[in-house]
């Protein structure tokens, strides 16, 4: 009973923290002016070239493809495998599992192997390429140890030590309702559940707000089309120095 | 000739083993007291300095999103390490974009965010001292803001807008850089960097005049603060006396005396050129951008053209309307405003102004893509137009034109060396090292196609390649104005 109520609290603590975190950061980046036009040119000159210039950097990570193929790769092959495990988890929260999240499940459980795959790719070139070691920080190695953890718990769970899956979902589905459900012990499952907290508390004060950030980058989101509409903001500087006389008023 | 190595050229663009530290030595002049005080900023630092610098971080990051975001999406992915052309020509590893960025993000993460306070060694977070002040100024003065990483992030992380306001916070606590700051006085007390005044610049223009009758036996005009002309023309000062940009000039008088386009320049803005960017002072840079609305109203024109200048074209491009706007009272049939090569590249398609390219049979022309030109503004109305149009006009006026290597052109296109506010003699080892990669990329089509000329559009990659070319083995006059080559090409006078 200890262990499901610490749990209850951390998760919505965790989640707590996560969600105002996160909506803050998004509120603070919405209401920054962005005082000049900035987009990396060639850029699109139409919003709905925008929206084809953000998809290609959010779905294929377009620029990191240009930069370098390693990195390409096993950063995609992280994200896209984080993705479906993450979608497949939805069979633990929703109550009746919805089909496509059915369908999705073999490819849920495949992707937590390239998840691993990816996450040491990525941990191998920040230890071994003298470059990416020099600019990394102990919280950069943490973060990929975080992530790895937790895909090598959740693997443990599949495939060593198996939990009983539906007291978890009774007690995530419980947690929805405010109503307390007995978290099984198992060790590997605690585990696997706290660094999947101590995650989602780290989230919003983190490099990991990149997955925000990407969206309100004004060098890939500005419409290319300052001559022909006039770019304004609302910034003390842009309305401070006072305007000459325009031909009307002569 | 001076007391560094030039690097020597390399076949690829080869990533260099880190050598930490090995630029830490490299700074220009620190600007003094009257330099400082026309811009509106303090001369030395103040006992509060800290203070007023932090102050000035949280400022920019309320008012610009780039910053904030920029500051916060990070993930060290290294995709950038190996773009900076300062980082190849230097090794130093402080040139890599991202920890370049870092030096200002360490500042941000101890001052501005949860963990930076209470975990400063977990995250990489610094106190802001004077020492991190110093690695500021002399690292924030080793990026040309050319924008070549943002290309490469994958969250469009662009380091020049980190220069800039990194720059920002160190004028307002009293570290300027003099070559900058300096310029910009002379331009708010004369009018343009090189501070030639109306008389000087009007005789300079008469002397053209007869130069290009002595050459041709045609009056070709070049006006000055003429009342009631078509365009005005607002061009790098560097124009009017240095080489080899003073050919550039010839060449759009004598598109506009072919096309029978009355032009006029203006004494009052007698400079494109415009530094606020480089400082990154939105204040200083709308100042400036606001004299050649003045000029404009003031002399009656319907169109502005901008002539050959990389960064200026970035500022008249995309800041001008903003900075300087609405335009309104310009004829609404042309964009505002447009580069003299739109204007030559239109001429050429209409079939107005005729070129004779085996006048240019001696040259053998490739084209340097200036970065604020590539990375930062268009030409025409089609994405990439500013790679087209450019080349479109060499190759109407030269039969030999071959482009350098596609890694080092377009939008992956390496700065000079020279850019963003680095053009001064105090940094002439970073400006020589960070030539490398396109001096590489040059000595390749010199040997392989028997280039003779590099062709470009910018006064600063013009000053830059006439003296870091001799370094690498070139002769200083293979650098040459794209209008040069218009100008060798026209035909006056069809009838002869």
């Amino acid at each position: 009973m200890f262990v499901t109520v610490l749990f209850a609290l951390l998760f919505y603590v965790a989640t707590a923290i996560f969600l105002v975190g996160l909506g803050m950061r998004i509120a603070r980046y919405a209401r920054t002016p962005a005082p000049l036009k900035i987009p990396t040119t060639p850029a699109p000159t139409t919003r709905g070239g925008v929206a084809v210039r953000m998809g290609t950097e959010v779905l294929l990570f377009n620029s990191l493809f240009k930069a370098n193929k390693w990195i390409w790769l096993f950063g995609f092959m992280f994200h896209v495998a984080l993705a479906l495990v993450l979608l497949r988890h939805l069979r633990y929260f929703l109550d009746p599992v919805p089909t496509w999240v059915v369908l999705l499940q073999p490819f849920g459980m495949y992707a937590a192997f390239a998840m691993v795959i990816g996450l040491a790719g990525l941990w191998a070139r920040r230890l071994f390429v003298e470059r990416i070691r020099y600019i990394s920080s102990p919280s950069d190695h943490l973060m990929l140890g975080l992530l790895l953890g937790i895909a090598l718990t959740g693997l443990s769970m599949t495939y060593l030590w198996h939990t009983d899956i539906l007291a978890v979902k009774l007690f995530f589905t419980g947690l929805m309702r405010f109503d307390l459900n007995p978290l099984p012990t198992q060790p590997m499952l605690l585990l696997h559940l706290f660094l999947v907290a101590s995650l989602m508390i780290i989230f919003p004060f983190s490099k990991l707000l990149h997955a925000p950030g990407v969206f309100f980058s004004p060098t890939r989101n500005q419409v290319d089309n300052p001559r022909e509409k006039r770019h304004v903001a609302n910034v003390k500087w842009m309305i401070a120095v006072e305007k000459p006389a325009t031909p009307a008023d002569q | 000739m001076a007391n560094f190595e030039t690097p020597e050229l390399q076949e690829t663009v080869e990533i260099p083993a880190l050598k930490e530290g090995v630029m830490s030595h490299s700074h220009p002049f620190v600007s003094k007291q009257q330099f400082q005080a026309p811009l509106g900023f303090p001369g030395e630092l103040a006992d509060d300095w800290k203070d007023v610098a932090i102050n000035k971080l949280g400022e920019l990051l309320k008012t610009n999103r780039a910053l904030q975001v920029f500051m916060d999406s990070c993930v060290k992915c290294g995709a950038c390490t190996d773009k900076c052309h300062y980082f190849l020509g230097t090794s130093d590893p402080r040139n890599m974009p991202v920890a370049r960025q870092d030096l200002l993000r360490s500042v941000y993460r101890r001052y501005y965010t949860l963990p930076g306070k209470y975990f400063p060694k977990l995250v990489g977070a610094t106190d802001l001292t004077e020492e991190v002040l110093d690695q500021w100024y002399s690292y924030f003065h080793q990026c040309s803001e050319c924008r070549r990483c943002s290309v490469y992030c994958p969250y469009g992380i662009d380091t020049a807008e980190i220069t800039m306001a990194t720059r920002d916070i160190m004028n307002a606590v009293g570290k300027g850089q003099k070559y900058s700051n300096e310029i910009i006085g002379k331009v708010f007390k004369i009018g343009n960097n090189l501070g030639l005044p109306q008389p000087a610049l009007e005789d300079t223009l008469l002397g053209l005049e007869e130069d290009v009758k002595e050459d041709t036996g045609i009056d070709v005009r070049f006006p000055l603060d003429e009342k009631g002309a078509e365009v005005l023309v607002v061009t790098p000062s560097a124009d009017f006396f240095a080489e080899p940009h003073i050919d550039g000039l010839i060449g759009y008088a004598k598109v506009f005396h072919a096309a029978g386009v009355s032009w006029t320049l203006s004494s009052h803005a007698s400079e494109a050129a415009n530094f606020g960017l480089f400082i990154g002072s939105a204040e200083n840079m709308k100042k400036i951008a606001m004299r050649i609305r003045e000029a404009a109203l003031d002399l009656g024109v319907k169109r502005i053209i901008f002539g050959e200048c990389g960064h200026a074209w970035r500022v008249a491009y995309s800041y001008l309307n903003t900075l300087a706007g609405p335009f309104d009272f310009l004829d609404p049939r042309y964009p505002v405003p447009q580069h003299i090569c739109e204007f030559t590249h239109d001429l050429i398609q209409r079939g107005v102004i005729t070129l004779d390219k085996s006048r240019n049979d001696h040259r053998r022309v490739t084209f340097h893509d200036s970065c604020n030109v590539a990375r930062a503004s268009r030409m025409g109305d089609m994405p990439g137009g500013q790679f087209v149009i450019p080349r479109e006009v060499i190759k109407a006026a030269c039969n030999h034109f071959h482009d350098m290597a596609p890694e080092t052109i377009g939008e992956a296109t390496f700065c000079c060396g020279g850019g963003g506010g680095l053009l001064t003699d105090d940094l002439m080892e970073l400006r020589v090292k960070g030539a490398l990669p396109r001096m590489s990329a040059l000595k390749q089509v010199v040997d392989e196609h028997d280039v003779t000329h590099m062709a470009a559009i910018c006064a600063i990659c013009k000053s830059q390649f006439s003296k870091v070319l001799p370094y690498y083995g070139f002769q200083m006059d293979q650098i040459i104005s794209v209008h040069q080559l218009v100008s060798d090409a026209i035909i006056l006078d069809a009838k002869q």
